[in-house]
């Protein structure tokens, strides 16, 4: 579910939508079975087109209020990338930044390999205790972060273990293993199994089919995965505020705390370029997670 | 085929391993520690109190403390709120998504469907924070709305838009509608149209074949959007925390509170644990009802 | 002959079902073999054991005289072409054809020669740089074959490999795959579920049902004489008689019961004794309809009722049900214009008479 999956049926069965347009006028073609009358449609048109506007203005006021001259209010005083400037000589914002891509870099290159190993194993294997471990798997994405991150501190509390960006790094591996075992699951249950019995069947043992077969081929689910981990870990703010040790403030516990301070212009410009940032990879690791063989040939 | 028969291999412990160590150590044994301290008293410096005689404390009924106090009539309406809150926003989502995702399931062309997921896709992984903080610059004093308003004549005195619990409510509905439009579009998407267009056929107006035969076809979307968006509502604090004021206090803030600043850990845990045990019980509600329903859960 | 693969005792078992069950056979050296069943017969999992992807629960197999019986497929002189063709999406024709070649000890140079060569084998030239994505089913399946070709083993396994294809495709690559079997003088063991197929390619068919082998015979003898009802069925000859045995004599059978004067049928058992109930069947092309009963040149022939009659395009099938209650189809070529009057009409009576020679007697059933 975590890894919402593209309009498969979209493109492989076009049967009643691809020759209706979005906003369907008055000569549109009567309405098939149960399609709804083009009244209906427009209406779910425009209510869509509302809720798209509703996630997104947001998004966009606050990309626009970043070039504002204006320092104070939210009157229009001229186009500035002032504020982009002066981010480069903020050094607390650099300093969490470099800390957010440490923590983030690290947290990726683990999760990635624990993850995708957790993943083959779910996906090939029947094993004792399979079906907690599927559980267990599944619960740091859906308890609330907050319980998470209180556990957390509690336990580095209790073993005495010293706040610092190490324990940020912890948690945030913690409960992105989950996210790279879903992901790689998903694309290995589309996976051929007589690639690799070809690959054995070629004389490759297990150790090089893994490597030259098994892995290129889900290999777009792992970085998919890889970078969808990258992005949930430079974002995290929640849990990040409860381990945090003095110094490893990230960048987004940074942006909270300017945040609670006052709304400044710095601080759009910085959330604009961290949104930014995750979008493109957001995307580019949806179009990795799309149906494998699929206009991705990449020679 | 095969694997089950042939004599049992390690290569799944191996693999699945890391994952259990750092799910282990990381988040059970975590979780173990928060429920063990949640009976705990809190030491002078915010730490734990070491008790003398274990035997003598339990006997004392004194290692319920937290959790009696956690029932005290002071925090009554801080979990009324919580509740109602998330309930309302669990419902404007459903209120809100349906529509959409029938959209992009059924209405809209296929070649848009893509494009059109993406769009949604793309909040549910960008920054919470980043997109709470965007509706302080809409709300504010000095924000958006008054100064069109303040403007355009229409009111010479800022409206107080932010820090109240309506400024919650907008920020709660905005930041977990992605989380119910993925699971309605899911169950949407495999919905047989065949299904619809013979309700059609057999005399059935649109509306009673919504009533009849889609939304009981997608009640499996619609309880696991219900599950994901009234989880993370109920454990929210970043949200309350910056568009609300001392008045919208949820769970989620009193937890946090105790953790950063009344450094009371063992009573913030009790409240924690308190918390999660009603997730939990959500959760087995679900995956019963789905057991019941004889359904894979989307979860 | 010598023998190629020898499956001795094969039993193959998950958990309670048993898939293959105790199969013994030999596949000659350059022979084209074939596996023929239904779907769920056993045959694709007796394969696998061949290709070294299951291994059996009891049994051995050799091929040549080396036991492989628990050897992973990577160490097996045997290649196989896979129902799906299993080709790496990641790798161009070339690299894919190519693959296995390094595990041979070639060079780059070399190995991508040698492919080359293999894809020109199945006229493949010009596509070496595609990815599998860009081929249609039947070019995809000939970069499989031509991926175990390159490979020169001594046993070429093949899963069903035209299943995918469209039946006009199919058509042209069976001759293509039997043409190329012969050209090379390489070992074939083919799967399918389709006898047409079976009987355009194989020296030899095994057919198989529920784990066992039922008949094993050269192809035009499996379809000519099938020993079962298993097999006479699935060969398209479901028109079973049953009668008595009323002597045996130097291998002919008289078969009485069904007619005043005994069928006389060929057998090759010696195991009759009078009175046995003894099956036999008639293919129903072999049968002819009649409106009187000829007994000219010993023909046999039986009062039937018509009760349908379909038109197939290049025959005619009519349905008619003896007076015993079986009902039987015989095949009328159209050799002539189609006309809706016939000299037979539904509901009518008619004689049902063959040649003695096509009574094909089954096994005795102990």
């Amino acid at each position: 579910m975590l890894t919402p999956e593209p309009a498969t049926r979209a493109a492989s069965a076009p049967e009643s939508v691809e020759t209706t347009p979005a906003f369907v006028g008055p000569r549109a073609p009567a309405p098939r079975g149960a399609a709804p009358f083009p009244w209906e449609r427009r209406l779910l048109g425009i209510h869509s087109a509302l809720v798209y506007l509703f996630l997104y203005a947001p998004i966009a006021i606050l990309i626009v209020f970043s070039f504002n001259a204006a320092r104070q209010t939210a009157r229009w005083e001229g186009f500035t990338v002032q504020w982009y400037a002066r981010l480069m000589e903020n050094t607390l914002i650099l300093k969490a930044l470099k800390n957010s891509l440490i923590v983030a870099g690290v947290t990726t290159v683990v999760a990635t390999i624990i993850g995708t190993l957790a993943a083959l194993a779910l996906a090939r294997y029947s094993f004792r205790g399979k079906g907690a471990t599927q559980a267990t798997l599944f619960l740091p994405i859906i308890i609330p972060e907050i319980v998470f991150g209180a556990a957390l501190v509690t336990f580095f509390g209790a073993i005495q273990l010293r706040l610092s960006i190490w324990t940020v790094i912890l948690s945030h591996i913690a409960f992105s293993i989950s996210y790279v075992a879903i992901v790689v699951r998903a694309r290995l249950a589309g996976f051929d199994r007589s690639l690799e019995e070809a690959a054995m069947d070629l004389g490759a043992g297990p150790v090089q089919t893994f490597f030259r077969v098994t892995l290129p081929v889900i290999l777009p689910g792992v970085i998919a995965g890889a970078l969808l981990v990258f992005t949930i870990s430079i974002d995290d703010y929640v849990v990040s505020s409860f381990v945090a040790g003095v110094g490893a403030t990230t960048l987004p516990l940074q942006i909270y705390s300017m945040i609670k301070v006052g709304v400044t212009p710095e601080v759009n410009a910085v959330s604009s370029l961290l949104l930014l940032a995750t979008v493109v990879m957001i995307v580019v690791s949806q179009r990795l997670q799309q149906e494998p063989g699929k206009g991705e040939s990449r020679r | 085929m095969g694997d089950e028969t042939t004599k049992p291999t390690k290569a799944p412990y191996l693999l699945i391993a890391p994952s259990w160590a750092a799910l282990g150590i990381l988040f059970l044994l975590p979780l173990l520690v928060m429920f063990i301290i949640s009976f705990g008293m809190r030491g002078t410096y915010g730490g734990l109190k070491p008790i003398d005689d274990l035997w003598a404390y339990i006997l004392s009924g004194d290692f319920l403390a937290n959790y009696k106090r956690s029932l005290e009539p002071l925090y009554w309406p801080i979990y009324w709120r919580s509740f109602w809150m998330a309930t309302v926003t669990t419902v404007l989502c459903l209120l809100i998504s349906y529509p959409i995702a029938y959209y992009i399931a059924i209405v809209a062309p296929a070649r848009w469907k893509n494009l059109l997921l993406a769009l949604v896709v793309i909040p549910f992984w960008t920054s919470f924070l980043i997109r709470t903080y965007a509706w302080m610059l809409i709300l504010r004093t000095e924000g958006l709305i008054n100064t069109v308003l303040m403007e355009g004549g229409l009111i010479d005195k800022p409206l107080d838009l932010l820090y109240n619990e309506f400024a919650v409510m907008i920020g709660l509905v905005y930041g977990e509608l992605p989380f119910m439009i993925l699971p309605l579009y899911a169950s949407l998407e495999k919905l047989d149209l065949t299904l619809l267009e013979a309700s059609s056929d057999l005399g059935a107006k649109h509306v009673s074949t919504f009533w009849r035969v889609t939304l009981p076809l997608t009640m499996p979307g619609v309880v696991a959007g219900v599950v994901l968006v009234f989880i993370p509502s109920i454990g929210q604090f970043v949200v309350s925390d910056l568009l609300g004021g001392a008045k919208s206090m949820l769970v989620g803030n009193l937890i946090q509170n105790q953790f950063a600043v009344a450094r009371h850990r063992p009573f913030g845990s009790a409240i924690a644990f308190e918390l999660t045990a009603v997730v939990l019980l959500l959760l087995f509600a679900y995956a019963w009802w789905a057991k019941k329903r004889g359904q894979e859960a989307m979860l | 002959m010598s023998v190629s693969v020898d499956i001795a005792g094969v039993t193959k078992r998950f958990g309670d079902f048993v898939a293959v069950d105790r199969v013994s056979l030999q596949i000659r050296k350059g022979e084209f073999f074939s596996l023929l069943g239904p779907s769920g017969c056993g045959k694709t999992t007796l394969l696998r054991m061949i290709g070294g992807f299951e291994f059996p629960t009891e049994g051995v197999i050799r091929i040549g005289d080396r036991d492989v019986t628990w050897l992973p497929p990577y160490k097996r002189p045997v290649n196989m072409v896979f129902q799906s063709s299993a080709l790496f999406p990641h790798l161009t024709v070339i690299e894919n054809v190519a693959f296995g070649l390094r595990y041979k000890g070639l060079n780059n140079g070399a190995a991508k020669q040698k492919a080359r060569d293999a894809l020109a084998l199945v006229r493949l030239e010009g596509f070496e740089d595609r990815p599998p994505a860009q081929l249609s089913g039947g070019q995809r399946q000939r970069v499989a074959l031509a991926r175990a070709l390159a490979m020169e083993p001594e046993v070429l396994l093949l899963d069903e490999p035209l299943a995918a294809l469209d039946q006009k495709l199919r058509k042209e690559v069976q001759l293509e795959l039997k043409n190329l079997q012969k050209s090379l003088g390489l070992t074939f063991v083919f799967v399918t579920h389709d006898q047409e197929e079976a009987l355009t390619m194989s020296d030899r068919i095994a057919v198989m049902n529920q784990g066992r082998v039922e008949q094993l015979d050269a192809s035009h003898h499996v379809f000519e004489y099938p020993k079962t009802e298993f097999v006479a069925q699935f060969m398209g000859a479901p028109n079973f008689f049953t009668g008595v045995v009323k002597s045996l004599a130097e291998g002919l059978l008289y078969i009485g019961g069904r007619t005043e004067a005994d069928i006389r049928a060929r057998t090759t058992s010696d195991t009759w004794r009078p009175n046995d109930p003894v099956r036999f069947v008639v293919r129903p092309e072999k049968l002819d309809l009649r409106t009187k009963s000829g007994t000219s040149d010993g023909e046999v022939s039986i009062e039937v009722t018509i009760e349908d009659r379909v038109y197939q395009g290049v025959n005619t099938v009519w349905v008619v049900r003896g007076d015993d209650g079986e009902r039987y189809m015989i095949y009328e070529q159209n050799d002539r214009p189609f006309q809706e009057s016939s000299r037979f009409r539904v509901g009518g009576r008619a004689f049902m008479s063959w040649n003695p020679r096509d009574t094909v007697v089954l096994e005795k059933k102990s």
